[in-house]
């Protein structure tokens, strides 16, 4: 019993120990990021480059964009990623909690059509077939249900699961409405899921963020997109995606940052200025499209003034301009 | 009656041949079933071969003492799994320190002090009952528990009373086991030389009980450094280039407890963001960390078989 009544002493003392030193720690400098895995790779970059050269501790959460909103609407986090806009329920809580949070865009991601690299007969799609094959009670199972001229094949349909940014912003730019979409699909959170699928069936069909297409060349292929039947099919890439006319799939892709956190505590305004002054590079090596220069100017002026608020109003928005956005937030 | 001989050498005759073939038979069957054994056996340990060959071919190139002294990054040929390796070591001294006295004790009382009743057989149920409860169960609890409810945050100390939780029932059911083993005759001997149920039990039951008891916690814990769902229930986190606060520090009382409040990583998270990424570079970093999972874990496995042999050889009834 000795060494029993010892262990339990111990560990009492361990716990009273964590919570006298807990009020320590909190004056300790961390910067903490939680939300989308979408925006993760970003930030993890930021997060790697700024500790490297100022030595702030910056931690970087993945619990995805829903999630990633409670904690920073309950205060726990500094910065949210997200890539979707903040959600009206979302606004309420933060604003039940007192907590006003900056909307900067800092970069684009393109939401790629892609098939399997053996697929020769589909040269381009039109958003009204993407919408014919991927709306709620479509029963398009066959390529030929497409294109007569297509061949009699199956498509095995592959899309994010639905709890994902990716899959509310297909939905929306393709069938109209956010979440709504056929059910028959085999859905996974994980991209790399999705490209094995794709890679494996002749006739697939899938949609994910561009860097998954990019890793994986050699056995997909990206599929042009026409805004409108017969208009001009657009490929995704940096290019066409920064002109913006890779439409409407390509979305931008946020943070937001605590308000109060920017206004006092410098370490959060420097590694805020620090991710907009060096996106247009780490963007790009991490696989996404940086905004046009000017836009960054233009995002930077605005978490300047310290305006708080979505220029969204609560709902998501497809093919939106980055400068129209800030300039709705007075 | 007496049979002429010639008739009941006849009839042993058949009867040996009859004998005969139900050994036969039955050697055919011992064969049979042996096969089915082994193919099952098989089965299982090809398929962890497979699977662990596997992952050590694909993560060949990060076998390096690099891999284990760099931070995450965002190049996979830099990253490594120091913040995730050190977290894992941390939680499983929480864990320990928790799991072990707390399960050992409550063990101890229902198999040694508990009255025999309705309410002792509840709670042996509910005990047996919390071994087969989802993981993900016991992150929800110390969600609200610890994490909202004591305040403790996502720290390091909230997930390793969680795994501790999580593993407490393993240790309860098998420090009983252990004691159970324990021949009646020594409890008796020692009673009948005057001895009283408090030194029966720390003299005898829980010392012959050591390698038993052993043996479930370090399974318990093979057990915990795996687990992922609760981890990521109480919100670990997955990039954090940074080491929580040194355990021993060089002023009195020489020991720190800082870092029980620290936030953390674990080594299988650090596989699952490498594994979701698009970039294949991180999945070889990915595999690399999965063989080193597999490998702690039947290290700790082997481990306990080793102590058990070691503590069994030195008790002498």
């Amino acid at each position: 019993m000795n060494t029993m009544l010892t262990k339990s002493l111990r560990i009492a003392a361990l716990v009273a120990a964590t919570f006298s030193t807990s009020h320590v720690l909190a004056a300790e400098k961390i910067i903490k990021i939680d939300g989308s895995s979408t925006v993760y790779p970003i930030s993890e970059a930021m997060a790697e480059e700024f500790q490297k050269a100022t030595k702030t501790k910056v931690t970087v959460g993945e619990s995805g964009t829903g999630s990633g909103f409670k904690k920073f609407c309950r205060g726990e986090t500094d910065i949210s990623d997200a890539s979707r806009p903040i959600a009206q329920k979302e606004i309420d809580a933060c604003k039940e909690a007192g907590i006003q949070f900056i909307e900067l865009p800092i970069a684009f991601d393109a939401l790629t059509v892609v098939v399997n690299s053996k697929n020769d007969w589909v040269k381009s799609l039109s958003v009204d077939e993407l919408k014919n094959i991927w709306k709620p009670g479509s029963n398009v199972k066959n390529w030929k249900q497409v294109n007569a001229a297509y061949p009699d094949k199956a498509m095995p349909l592959f899309a994010p699961g639905t709890a994902s940014g990716t899959f509310d912003y297909f939905t929306e730019a393709v069938n109209g409405k956010s979440k709504s979409s056929r059910t028959d699909f085999t859905p996974s959170e994980d991209d790399n899921v999705l490209v094995q699928g794709v890679a494996g069936n002749v006739g697939a069909l899938s949609y994910f963020g561009m860097a998954y297409y990019e890793e994986n060349k050699d056995k997909l292929r990206a599929i042009p997109i026409s805004a409108k039947a017969g208009g001009p099919a657009v490929l995704p890439s940096a290019a066409t995606v920064e002109n913006g006319t890779y439409q409407p799939l390509s979305r931008p892709i946020f943070i937001y940052v605590n308000a109060t956190a920017a206004a006092f505590k410098p370490e959060v305004k420097a590694f805020v200025n620090f991710y907009l002054e060096h996106a247009p590079k780490l963007v790009a090596e991490v696989k996404y499209v940086p905004l046009p220069a000017d836009d960054y100017a233009a995002v930077k002026a605005h978490f300047k003034a310290l305006k708080p608020g979505s220029g969204f109003g609560g709902k998501n928005e497809v093919g939106i301009k980055v400068k129209d956005l800030i300039n709705r937030i007075k | 009656m007496a049979l002429p001989i010639s008739q009941t050498k006849a009839s042993v005759l058949e009867n040996l041949d009859a004998v005969r073939a139900m050994i036969r038979r039955h050697k055919r069957n011992d064969i049979v079933f042996a096969t089915i054994g082994l193919l099952a056996l098989m089965l299982g340990l090809l398929t962890l071969l497979t699977l662990f060959v596997n992952l050590v071919m694909d993560g060949y190139p990060r076998f390096n003492l690099q891999f284990l002294s760099d931070f995450p990054s965002r190049r996979a040929g830099s990253a490594g799994l120091l913040s995730a390796w050190v977290g894992s070591a941390l939680i499983m001294i929480v864990t320990f320190l928790t799991a072990v006295p707390v399960g050992v004790a409550a063990g101890l009382y229902l198999e040694e002090y508990a009255p025999k009743n309705w309410f002792s057989d509840l709670i042996e149920i509910n005990v047996s009952n919390l071994a087969g409860v989802p993981s993900i169960i016991y992150g929800l609890l110390a969600l609200g528990l610890f994490v909202y409810g004591l305040d403790l945050g996502q720290s390091i100390l909230t997930a390793g009373l969680t795994l501790g939780l999580l593993i407490l029932p393993i240790v309860i059911v098998s420090t009983r086991e252990a004691i159970r083993s324990i021949p009646v005759a020594i409890r008796e001997a020692a009673y009948a030389v005057g001895a009283t149920k408090w030194q029966v039990v720390s003299d005898h039951v829980v010392k012959y009980s050591q390698g038993g008891i052993l043996t479930g916690v370090i399974i318990g814990m093979s057990r915990a450094i795996g687990e992922t769902a609760p981890i990521i229930t109480i919100g670990a986190l997955t990039f954090i280039a940074f080491l929580p606060p040194s355990p021993i520090s060089d002023v009195a009382p020489y020991l720190n407890f800082e870092w029980l409040s620290s936030s953390f990583t674990v080594l299988p998270i650090q596989m699952f963001n490498w594994l979701s990424r698009p970039d294949h570079a991180f999945h070889i970093n990915a595999a690399a960390t999965g063989a080193i999972i597999i490998v702690v874990t039947l290290l700790m496995n082997g481990t306990a078989i080793y102590l058990r042999y070691k503590i069994r050889k030195n008790i002498k009834w």
